[in-house]
């Protein structure tokens, strides 16, 4: 069977298909519909320092080939995730890496320090989608300077191998990698939720009470995959690509732009099994192409 | 889970009932659960999401469930199109069902197509021996559907239309008003403000009330949080922790 190991700088995967925070819980309910050990790597909940109740529903709605959610980061927080969620990923073959989140740096500095060593836990990924709260609101992930500084924080925080998620909500993807990459992280993933809108005309109101919400699904494949190429072609820096993925097909467009490994959001919803798809797809692929693994295809797309 | 559609009946102009093969489905599903249906082959990803339907109806038996759908955009318009022999992707049975209530009369409150759980209920309800009086409450009397079914397990049945064309004139609460005994065990299923009215009457009866819930969903199997629910505890999730929740466990004004 073809190997399809994957080396992201200091995080090594048994297989370059890792599922999306956010969209996969803790893993345990799709544990009943597949077998986790065969995943990539695990990415929970976002997690941040105190419990978070989230937003007010409706949080979802559809959207062509794809849906808004408004979540608003609904956790337990982090000592809950340290005592009651993690123990039970502790036998789980696959890495498990926690997404964290905060509305000050110094929030994001104390997750990823109680985290810091946690023998479950492989890496750390900040989302720094969150709205600032000492920048009027402003999402750190929008500005490099606010980036640099969130990275940093964590960076003097933890010894865990250190994942930056971009938000693609700017207007220049490469000068908020480039920060992020200068403030301690080894890893790029992209991208997060497109923000997005939706009003019911029946009601004449916006339909997430939230009003706005972040767009994910088939959807924002493409935007996703040029921004990847962007971020590959300026940095040749170690990148989890996602956005859309349903199919081998799609995760190789990733890998062809410049992703390392991909991971793996809202299809799952509509497939649980979409993940074990898509790495059979891949291993499929690998062998009609007589390739030994995955990594002669990583950014082949560049000239 | 690939299940085959046996029968997609018309039952109205805007209600089908959808007949499928589904026996790992039928062995399992207790009244009150639900299926999350794709509405498309596996092929497609538009319509994105799965949607959700109570179970109407099963027969351990035939392996065999029935779901009752009102077309009410793309997604059941697309079911609405089945055919016989076509493949139906759902994941299910899911969720929390409804708990039977031993020694006291089952009241089971229908608001519109809240009734569609309340049938595969009332035949779980029939062989524990317990024979439930059923209330219906629609908008004309040309949506009210399903009342053979009900009749036909023996049940009391008791129908309202708001524009009086069949039963008395008025909503289901008017009914609920009229017959609701302090010792009743109440499973009601329907819009959330009628929901919340049902709530206030059995309080005020002393009866005990279940409530089926519907909210937007996304992955249906608890772990995406969409669906939230709110409860004096923070949100619940009505695809796990629900859809039937006790009445006292939840907000039914949020
Ligand atoms: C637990 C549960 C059980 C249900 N059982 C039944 C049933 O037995 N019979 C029946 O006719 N309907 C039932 N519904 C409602 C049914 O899910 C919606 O009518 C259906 O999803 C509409 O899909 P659509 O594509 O036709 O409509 P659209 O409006 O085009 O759907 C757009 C999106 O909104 C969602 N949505 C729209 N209305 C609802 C709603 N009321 N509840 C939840 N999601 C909604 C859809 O799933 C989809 O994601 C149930 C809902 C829940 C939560
Ligand atoms: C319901 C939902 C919740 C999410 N929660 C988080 C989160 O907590 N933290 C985070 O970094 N991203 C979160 N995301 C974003 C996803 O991880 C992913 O980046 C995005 O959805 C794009 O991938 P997809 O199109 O495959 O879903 C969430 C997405 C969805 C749909
Ligand atoms: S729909 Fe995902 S948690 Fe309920």
């Amino acid at each position: 069977m073809a190997d399809l190991t994957a080396v992201l700088g200091p995080l090594q995967l048994p297989n370059p298909v890792l599922v999306a925070s956010g969209t996969f819980g803790y893993g345990e309910e799709y544990g009943t519909y597949i077998d986790l050990n065969r995943l990539g790597g695990i990415m929970v909940k976002g997690t941040t320092l105190h419990p978070r109740r989230g937003n007010r529903p409706p949080r979802i709605v559809e959207t062509p080939a794809g849906l808004l959610n408004s979540v608003g980061l609904q956790n337990p927080g982090v000592d809950a995730v340290i005592s009651e969620e993690l123990p039970k990923l502790k036998e789980l073959k696959c890495p498990v890496i926690v997404n964290i989140a905060g509305s000050t740096v110094d929030e994001y500095a104390q997750v990823a320090a109680r985290l810091d060593g946690h023998p479950t836990v492989a890496a750390l990924e900040i989302n720094v989608s969150c709205p600032n709260v000492n920048e009027g609101g402003m999402a750190f992930g929008t500005d490099p300077a606010m980036v640099r500084e969130v990275v940093q924080a964590v960076r003097g925080s933890t010894d865990l191998p250190l994942i930056c998620k971009l938000s693609p909500n700017v207007g220049d993807i490469v000068q908020v990698a480039e920060a992020a990459v200068e403030a301690g992280a080894q890893i790029l993933s992209l991208i997060n939720t497109v923000l997005g809108m939706s009003i019911d005309v029946g009601t004449r109101r916006p339909t997430l009470t939230n009003v706005f919400g972040g767009l994910s699904g088939p959807a924002i494949r493409p935007i996703a995959v040029r921004m990847v190429w962007e971020v590959y072609q300026a940095l040749r820096v170690p990148i989890i690509g996602m956005g859309g993925i349903a199919s081998g097909r799609d995760a190789l467009e990733f890998i062809l732009a410049g992703a390392g490994a991909v991971a793996v959001g809202s299809a799952n919803f509509t497939d649980p099994g979409v993940c074990l798809k898509i790495i059979r797809e891949l291993e499929e692929y690998i062998e009609a192409q007589g390739l030994d693994g995955l990594s002669s295809l990583v950014g082949a797309a560049h000239p | 889970m690939l299940t085959t559609v046996r029968k997609n009946t018309m039952l109205t102009d805007r209600i089908y009932r959808l007949t499928l093969s589904a026996p790992q489905v039928a062995a399992d599903a207790q009244p009150g659960q639900f299926v999350h249906v794709r509405t498309v082959p596996p092929t497609s990803w538009d319509p994105f999401l799965r949607r959700p339907l109570s179970i109407h109806d099963c027969s351990r038996e035939e392996g065999i469930i029935a779901l009752l759908y009102e077309v009410v955009g793309r997604g059941t318009t697309l079911l609405s199109r089945l055919r016989p022999g076509d493949e139906v992707d759902l994941l299910g049975p899911l969720g929390r069902g409804f708990t039977l209530v031993p020694d006291r009369r089952p009241v089971l409150v229908g608001g519109g197509l809240g009734l569609a759980p309340l049938l595969f209920l009332a035949r779980r309800l029939r062989e524990a021996r317990q024979r439930p009086v059923v209330l219906v409450g629609c908008r004309r009397g040309s949506d009210v559907v399903a009342i053979d079914d009900f009749a036909a397990l023996d049940c009391k049945v008791e129908v309202a239309t708001e524009d009086g064309s069949l039963g008395c004139k008025g909503m289901v609460t008017t009914l609920a008003e009229k017959h609701l005994e302090c010792e009743d065990a109440v499973y009601a299923c329907g819009p959330r403000p009628m929901l919340a009215a049902i709530a206030g009457l059995c309080r005020g009866a002393g009866a005990l009330l279940q409530v089926s819930l519907e909210e937007k969903m996304g992955c249906g199997i608890g772990a995406c949080l969409v669906c939230a629910c709110p409860t004096p505890k923070g949100y619940a999730r009505v695809c796990t922790d629900g859809p039937v929740f006790w009445a006292e466990e939840v907000d039914l004004r949020g």
